[in-house]
């Protein structure tokens, strides 16, 4: 066997002599084509926008925690210095007309809202548990070489790099970013910063950002299928294809046909907003007085429908949240059968659900508008699909909380991450049921109920499965372990914060406080919701330490890279699927050797073997014809 | 490294990579297509009558370019079948003609369609004004539009004596020294239905005079820029996507006739599979068409 291979290994290296060269530094690490790269590069990117959007957060939380009072002296400054009076205020002492500092304008506060959702959900999470984990480890897990078309990949990874420069940008035009929510719901979406350049203003630079963005993800998507299709091992059979990689598949779909109307739409609002079109303006819309922004009446020929944007953007937006998540759980499945040495529990029934929850995801968009007065007919439609969404996602949730029982638990850091996301997402998953019913929704809808409930799903839910992701495949991409002790922590410290961040949440919107309001309801709201008010404080103590314990992991991050504990091994957690039958780090072109599978994903503590897992490249030790049919 | 199945069918799939990248991508068009079209059905559902126009477009134009179009189309296969039987000088002739054919429809769209929009003026008159420029709409009266139970008109069109004022915030009159035919005789049975823009651009009526107080006027009036009503809004994002589409297309053509054609020498059945993609987002470009003509130009 080893003969075999080692001649295998000298018959690809005469292969690779006349058309490989070792690509220089542009190739090899800017304009790479190698889908590890581009997927270490997706991660990266993405990684710094995740903590770029927390920062923006932790800002917010100052602002509803301590209203418009000066923001400490050293953060003022430094805030003020980069995002200037557009965001910030300048706050004058009264009675002695002296300077004391920066606070958060109402504005201001409306920009980071806004950046804060649009960076999380589609510059942050997507990049990185999509684009990124599945463009690292979906291909070593088929046992494919690369991409089906990696050019294809390396012009998804610079559409996205466009969309994140612009976004970035639109922080420093006149005026600031976008300031109409994530969702940028027009009217208010379509007037917002008119007064400023006819282009180079926060709203029209979203919308152009986003269309960058939807088409990189359209051109991963269409990668990523054909990958999975086409390019599986030989012996990689659909039942024998690790979950993850269903999962991705899935994502891919969900984006490929979900993303486009939110596509026409930003097309339609950019037609809006610089032709002076009325795609979402309606007849007779009065906005200050029948009077824009800039003094002059609004240039709108009217009979346009904002509802028709939160139809195209929900529409899109109801997909993305199970893009956000089932890379999430994809990741979560593949570290528990691996840490629990046991195969996962109902791999044929989380398929199915997995192909039930996609499909049923594109018709339950409008329970996101059952403010929009849709009637009593349409509401039950969403009411039921939504309540029948819950049960694939329960089976899935219910598959990986069995398949942890009875197996010979590895509390490592990676299975730490993955085990506390089963009842993070729990807790997320079913606080959103009682939103399903649009009698609740009414009471419920803009709270912060709302913002519990989603993130307690793409927080300590897909964002631990990330971290999880991390620390897992980490000695893959980096031939280093990162270190335990510093895992554990970080573990810890974020499992405790996030939670005294997200749970008083419920209790605080079932009360009525409302998500919108920049002081946390102090100047006019004491009456009716007052004694929540005093969380606002203890609840942004949680989310600066949330911050403060993040910076352990970007220092373990960086340390490891270097100092971390080197790999003795290909296959550090003894797991079974293909990634780790490659080299560490796997070169350009993966595989050293033919590859071939023989058997399922997930092979532990397989009876009579001699060790408790079974590689998926692992021929049956006495079955000749088999190997032969398979290698035919 | 190389990437198995760029060019020879998976066996057990039946599918080569590209072909089916093409077809996941067309997916993607589809339903950004239909995300516009779902806009288009919006717009037009909750537009007053009066405000959806008809007859805009110049029919016989249109119907040309859908021709050249899927003449196009047609002689995509054609180019694909030539060289699938590597005969490549007929395959260099066909695929000529698809990427002059994709050429005329752009030059058609750019040179006649868009430009006829931009140097027509069109204005909406409040309801509260119309009175005043009945002489004009036809909707009073027992011969009028109101009258014989047609919805009414509010719009003048034609041609500004000085397309300053109209800009000019600090001018509060525009005036039309040449309107269309169906402001100038309203109560013709042939003006029945907005016809806006005569049908062969020509017939203005020079030399008569309206004067139009802006503050009549519902906002947004000027040039037939996508900002006059949905309609146009429609017409322009939905055929200039369209538009950006075939140009790409065109590219795309205009590379495998040239340098691309090389491959010819060295891996014909490649070449093969390359223009039988792009044929497969030709014929999308193709389609998407037919469904924009009748929604535009006849509906």
């Amino acid at each position: 066997m080893a003969h075999a291979a080692a001649a295998h290994t000298e018959h690809g290296h005469d292969d690779h002599a006349h058309d490989h060269h070792e690509p220089g530094f542009w190739r090899k690490w800017v304009f790479s084509t190698d889908h590890k790269m581009i997927g270490i590069q997706y991660i990266v990117t993405g990684l710094a926008f995740l903590f770029f959007g927390f920062g923006l957060m932790m800002v917010m939380r100052w602002s509803i925690a301590h209203g418009s009072d000066v923001l400490p002296g050293f953060w003022g400054n430094l805030l003020h210095g980069i995002f200037g009076d557009a965001v910030f205020d300048k706050a004058v002492d009264p009675s002695t007309k002296a300077m004391v500092g920066y606070s958060l304008s109402t504005q201001g506060y409306n920009v980071f809202g806004a950046m804060h959702g649009t960076i999380m959900v589609f510059f942050g999470i997507v990049p990185i548990a999509f684009a990124g984990f599945g463009n690292f480890v979906m291909p070593l897990q088929i046992g494919a070489v690369d991409m089906a078309f990696p050019r294809l990949n390396m012009a998804s990874f610079w559409s996205f790099f466009i969309s994140c420069v612009i976004m970035v940008w639109s922080f420093f035009v006149e005026g600031s970013a976008a300031k109409s929510g994530w969702t940028n719901y027009p009217p208010l979406a379509g007037i917002a910063d008119q007064s400023h350049h006819a282009v180079l203003n926060g709203g029209t630079l979203w919308l152009l950002g986003m269309v960058f963005n939807i088409t990189s993800s359209l051109l991963g998507a269409v990668n990523f299928i054909t990958t999975f299709v086409q390019l599986r091992a030989p012996g990689m059979t659909w039942g024998r294809l690790p979950f993850f990689c269903w999962a991705q598949f899935i994502t891919a779909y969900l984006l490929l046909l979900a993303f486009p109307p939110l596509e026409s739409a930003a097309i339609m609002n950019l037609f809006d907003r610089v032709f002076g079109s009325s795609f979402f303006m309606p007849t007779g819309l009065v906005v200050n007085g029948a009077v824009g922004p800039d003094g002059q009446p609004l240039l709108f020929s009217g009979g346009g429908s904002p509802v028709l944007w939160q139809h195209l953007f929900w529409f899109l937006a109801h997909p993305e949240v199970y893009v956000l998540i089932l890379p999430g759980i994809g990741m979560v499945t593949e570290i528990i059968a691996c840490n629990s040495r046991k195969p996962i529990w109902g791999y044929k029934a989380m398929v199915g659900g997995l192909f039930t929850l996609a499909f049923l995801s594109f018709i339950v968009w409008a329970h996101h508008m059952y403010m929009t007065d849709m009637g009593p007919k349409v509401a039950a439609f969403f009411q039921t699909t939504t309540i029948l969404i819950s049960v694939p996602s329960v089976i899935l949730l219910t598959a990986l909380l069995l398949s942890l029982w009875g197996g010979s638990l590895r509390f490592n850091t990676p299975m730490l991450f993955a085990a506390a996301f089963l009842p993070m997402f729990g807790i997320g998953g079913l606080t959103g049921i009682p939103l399903a019913f649009n009698a609740v929704d009414l009471y419920m809808h803009d709270t912060y109920y709302i913002i519990a409930h989603f993130h307690y799903v793409v927080a300590p839910g897909t964002i631990f499965a990330i971290f999880a992701g991390v620390y897992h495949w980490y000695p893959k991409a980096c031939g280093r372990m990162m270190n335990e002790t510093l895992g554990k922590l970080h573990f810890w410290g974020s499992l405790v914060a996030i939670n005294c961040l997200f749970m008083p949440m419920f209790m605080q919107g079932m009360a009525g406080v409302h998500r919108r309001w920049w002081d946390g309801g102090k100047s006019a709201y004491e009456a009716t919701v007052g004694p929540w008010l005093d969380w606002n404080l203890k609840i942004s103590y949680a989310a600066w330490a949330l911050g403060a314990v993040q910076l352990i992991f970007v220092f373990n991050f960086c340390w490891s890279m270097i100092r971390g504990k080197k790999v003795t091994s290909d296959n550090p957690w003894q797991a079974t699927t293909l990634e780790w039958d490659t080299p560490t780090p796997p070169p350009h072109g993966n595989f050293i050797k033919p590859i071939t599978v023989y058997r399922g994903p997930y092979e532990y503590s397989v009876p009579g073997e001699d060790k408790d897992y079974t590689p998926q490249s692992e021929p049956p030790r006495d079955s000749k014809p088999l190997e032969a049919k398979a290698h035919a | 490294m190389e990437i198995p199945y760029t060019v020879r069918p998976r066996p057990d799939t039946g599918l080569a990579n590209p072909k089916l990248g093409i077809w996941l991508f067309i997916a993607s068009e589809v339903m950004l297509f239909g995300g516009l079209f779902a806009g288009y059905i919006f717009m037009r559902l909750g537009a007053e009558p009066w405000m959806w126009p008809h007859g805009w477009l110049n029919v016989p134009v249109g119907t040309f370019n859908t021709f050249v179009l899927i003449f196009s189309s047609v002689t995509v296969i054609l180019s694909w079948e030539a060289l699938k039987m590597r005969n490549f000088k007929a395959y260099k002739w066909w695929l000529f003609l698809t990427w002059v054919c994709g050429l005329l429809f752009l030059i058609i769209k750019l040179s006649y369609e868009w430009p006829n929009k931009f140097n027509h003026f069109g204005a909406y008159i409040k309801k509260e004004a119309a009175e005043k420029y009945e002489e004009y709409l036809g909707n009073e009266g027992e011969d009028g539009r109101l009258a014989r139970g047609q919805a009414p008109r509010l719009f003048i069109s034609g041609h500004p004596k000085a397309w300053s004022d109209v800009k000019d915030p600090s001018m509060d009159k525009i005036v039309l020294a040449a309107i269309d035919d169906e402001n100038h005789t309203p109560k013709s049975a042939e003006n029945d239905r907005a016809h806006f823009i005569p049908r062969d651009m020509v017939h203005l009526h020079e030399g008569h005079e309206v004067v139009l107080d802006k503050k009549d006027l519902v906002n947004g009036f000027g040039p037939f820029y996508p900002r006059l009503n949905t309609y146009l809004a429609c017409y322009f994002m939905i055929t200039g996507l369209h538009g950006l589409h075939v140009l790409g297309g065109v590219i795309v053509f205009i590379f495998f006739w040239g340098p691309g054609s090389k491959l010819y020498k060295t891996n014909p059945e490649q070449l093969c599979n390359r223009i039988e993609v792009a044929g497969l987002f030709w014929h999308l470009v193709d389609l998407i068409w037919i469904f924009v003509f009748p929604i535009f130009y006849l509906l």
